[in-house]
């Protein structure tokens, strides 16, 4: 499903550089629910967004679904993240001026479906997070609980092969955390791939496999006990 | 480009985004505004001057005379200078070449009647020349020729407001007019641009008039016009040479201002025409003033647009998003928007100059008219302007590593 090899990347600060990820090497295989943790600084968001092929690799190997993703154009890296991708983030990243069904659609839109397939599939997927009554509401309107299930029920409109979460729950208090991660885990049990990055161990418990990354290299990489959300809930 | 999702889309964003949309329209609507009221009113400025001149001949000379007010040649000053047929033919002589037109002019007042209507005029006795003098535009009929002069016909040209008042409705022409007792036959109708004044003169033969009101060979004023290839320097030569001779001719002190009087229109063109030239470079200033300024507003809200989409874009890359598609949606949503707001200016600019143009007559500003064609211009810069301003920050933001947009902050 995924795999990447001595991945390498640095920013330049100034003058120097900060070698942010020091030969990574991790394969993930499909089915699997894999938190990735680290203190700030591990470099954790930064694989995630390598992943995500929002940044690149400066040295490396990443092969996705068995396709390489090397040497992307803008162009091709849009039409990679449509087709391969669904993101969730830590602020949602909903677009303000938008409902939430047209949120839900936006992907949609970039696949070039029609119009009627659009909204049928939005709101398909909104029922699914159980938002389908609320699907003509702004994003000003929701609670977070409420605008994260939106941006799920987006990250898995264009039938994405992969699910990044980048801190899903870090912007929701305890509660609905555990509502998130309990849907997400229900996701994940339907077959979705999901890959997240977090600094929460209780909500890392809640995947099946925990990769820790510190200084930019993999400390631990162990498959666990997954912990049910639901019991939370 | 003509896809009914991406119209949908940006409808969406121009919608929902109502402050930005009004902002940035604003900006434009504004500068097309000016853009059309400063232009108008320069332009009425210039009509004004303009007009102040289309009453005669811009090379037209008046010659009047008065009493002498020196001593001179053993005659004692308070003498009356009186100008008689002879004298305008000696000017025409003396300075054959250098005079175009030349007439002679004795004022009458008259009062007019035909049938039941009654009103008072003041008549000009004119030679032909002086249509061509006075710029008077024969609408029906013929003005005074020479066998009227020749053979001092009773026939009168009459202004268009003379007609409207004593014809009424109906046409003066072969009409019968009754002056002060005396029937004139109506030969023409004329209009002049000079004025409502100016359409209420009328205009008989000389020699008639000298016949009837004085049996005499007595005028007022010799009006000419020097001949066009003149220059200005030449001109005011050729006036300055004219008094003296003048001058000498009725045994009048050369340093006498009153007795001969010669107004040259040289040098009141000269000063209009240098008017002219400093308005047609203010209007200029101001047009492109005004315009840049626009381009500049809308520049400066294009970057900011583009600045406060930046997440969008972000999220939009997210999800998909080729950078052309970004930029299409901005750069359309800010041509449409400096299209509406363009033409609103338009319109309104136009609307406000019809609206308070008569009532701007007072204060010289006449006819204050822009042509719809420049303003057009003036949107399509702008229009193109905002394009372009918005296209560069907009193909920057497209380039924006969605990481970077998406940064929490």
């Amino acid at each position: 499903m995924l795999k990447i090899n001595k991945l390498h990347k640095s920013y330049p600060i100034g003058d120097s550089s900060l070698h942010v990820l020091k030969g990574i090497d991790l394969s993930v295989e499909e089915g699997e629910m894999v938190a990735i943790m680290g203190s700030s600084g591990s470099g954790k968001s930064t694989l995630l967004n390598i992943i995500g092929m929002l940044d690149e690799a400066d040295e490396g190997e990443y092969i996705l679904d068995n396709v390489p993703i090397k040497d992307l154009t803008e162009k091709k890296a849009a039409i990679y993240r449509n087709k391969f991708l669904g993101f969730i983030f830590q602020s949602f990243n909903l677009i303000n001026y938008k409902n939430a069904l047209d949120n839900v659609a936006l992907p949609l839109y970039y696949q070039g479906l029609k119009r009627k397939e659009r909204i049928e599939t939005a709101l398909f997927h909104l029922e699914k997070v159980g938002l389908k009554d609320w699907a003509h509401h702004l994003p000003k309107e929701l609670s977070g609980g409420q605008k994260q299930r939106v941006a799920i029920a987006r990250a898995l409109a264009a039938n994405p092969k992969l699910l990044l979460a980048d801190e899903p729950t870090g912007a929701l208090d305890t509660k609905t955390s555990h509502e998130i991660m309990a849907f997400i885990q229900s996701l994940n049990d339907e077959g979705k791939t999901i890959l997240m990055v977090t600094h929460e161990e209780d909500i890392a418990s809640m995947c099946k496999r925990i990769v820790r990354l510190k200084d930019g290299v993999i400390m631990e990489d162990a498959f666990v006990e997954q912990v049910r959300a639901s019991e939370y809930v | 480009m003509f896809d009914r999702d991406l119209w949908r889309e940006i409808f969406q964003s121009i919608n929902m985004n109502k402050t930005r949309t009004l902002l940035s329209g604003f900006t434009v609507t504004f500068a097309i505004l000016l853009f059309a009221l400063l232009f108008g009113i320069t332009n009425g400025l210039l009509n004004t001057f303009d007009s102040a001149f289309v009453d005669d001949a811009k090379n037209s000379i008046f010659i009047n005379s008065g009493r002498t007010s020196k001593a001179s040649n053993g005659l004692q000053a308070g003498r009356q200078i009186q100008f008689e047929n002879k004298d305008q033919k000696w000017i025409e002589e003396e300075f054959d070449g250098k005079v175009q037109y030349i007439t002679s002019r004795i004022y009458i007042n008259v009062t007019a009647t035909f049938r039941n209507e009654k009103s008072s005029y003041s008549v000009r006795a004119v030679n032909p020349d002086h249509q061509f003098l006075e710029n008077t535009k024969v609408t029906y009929g013929r003005y005074i020729n020479e066998s009227d002069i020749k053979n001092k016909t009773k026939v009168v040209v009459i202004g268009r407001l003379v007609e409207e008042d004593l014809f009424l409705k109906t046409t003066a022409i072969g009409k019968y007019v009754n002056l002060n007792g005396i029937q004139y036959k109506v030969v023409g109708i004329f209009e002049d641009d000079g004025g409502d004044n100016e359409e209420r003169y009328i205009y008989m033969p000389v020699s008639t008039a000298q016949q009837i009101y004085g049996n005499n060979d007595h005028i007022d004023q010799i009006n000419l016009t020097y001949n066009p290839d003149m220059d200005f320097d030449a001109a005011i030569g050729f006036s300055n040479l004219l008094t003296r001779k003048l001058k000498d001719r009725f045994m009048v002190s050369q340093n006498d201002q009153r007795a001969i009087r010669v107004r040259n229109l040289a040098n009141e063109s000269k000063a209009v025409d240098q008017m002219t030239f400093i308005l047609g470079i203010l209007v200029l200033v101001i047009g492109f003033g005004t315009l840049i300024a626009g381009i500049v507003g809308i520049s400066n809200i294009m970057i900011f647009i583009v600045k406060e989409r930046t997440k969008e874009i972000g999220i939009r890359k997210a999800l998909g998003a080729s950078p052309s598609s970004i930029v299409l949606i901005i750069l359309l949503e800010s041509i449409l928007i400096t299209i509406i707001a363009g033409f609103l200016g338009l319109f309104l600019g136009m609307g406000i100059l019809e609206l308070i143009g008569p009532s701007l007559e007072d204060y010289f500003i006449k006819d204050p008219y822009v042509s719809i064609n420049l303003v057009i211009g003036a949107t399509f810069t702008l229009i193109i302007a905002g394009g372009l301003a918005g296209y560069l920050p907009a193909k920057k933001a497209s380039k924006i590593k969605p990481i970077i947009a998406l940064r929490n902050d």
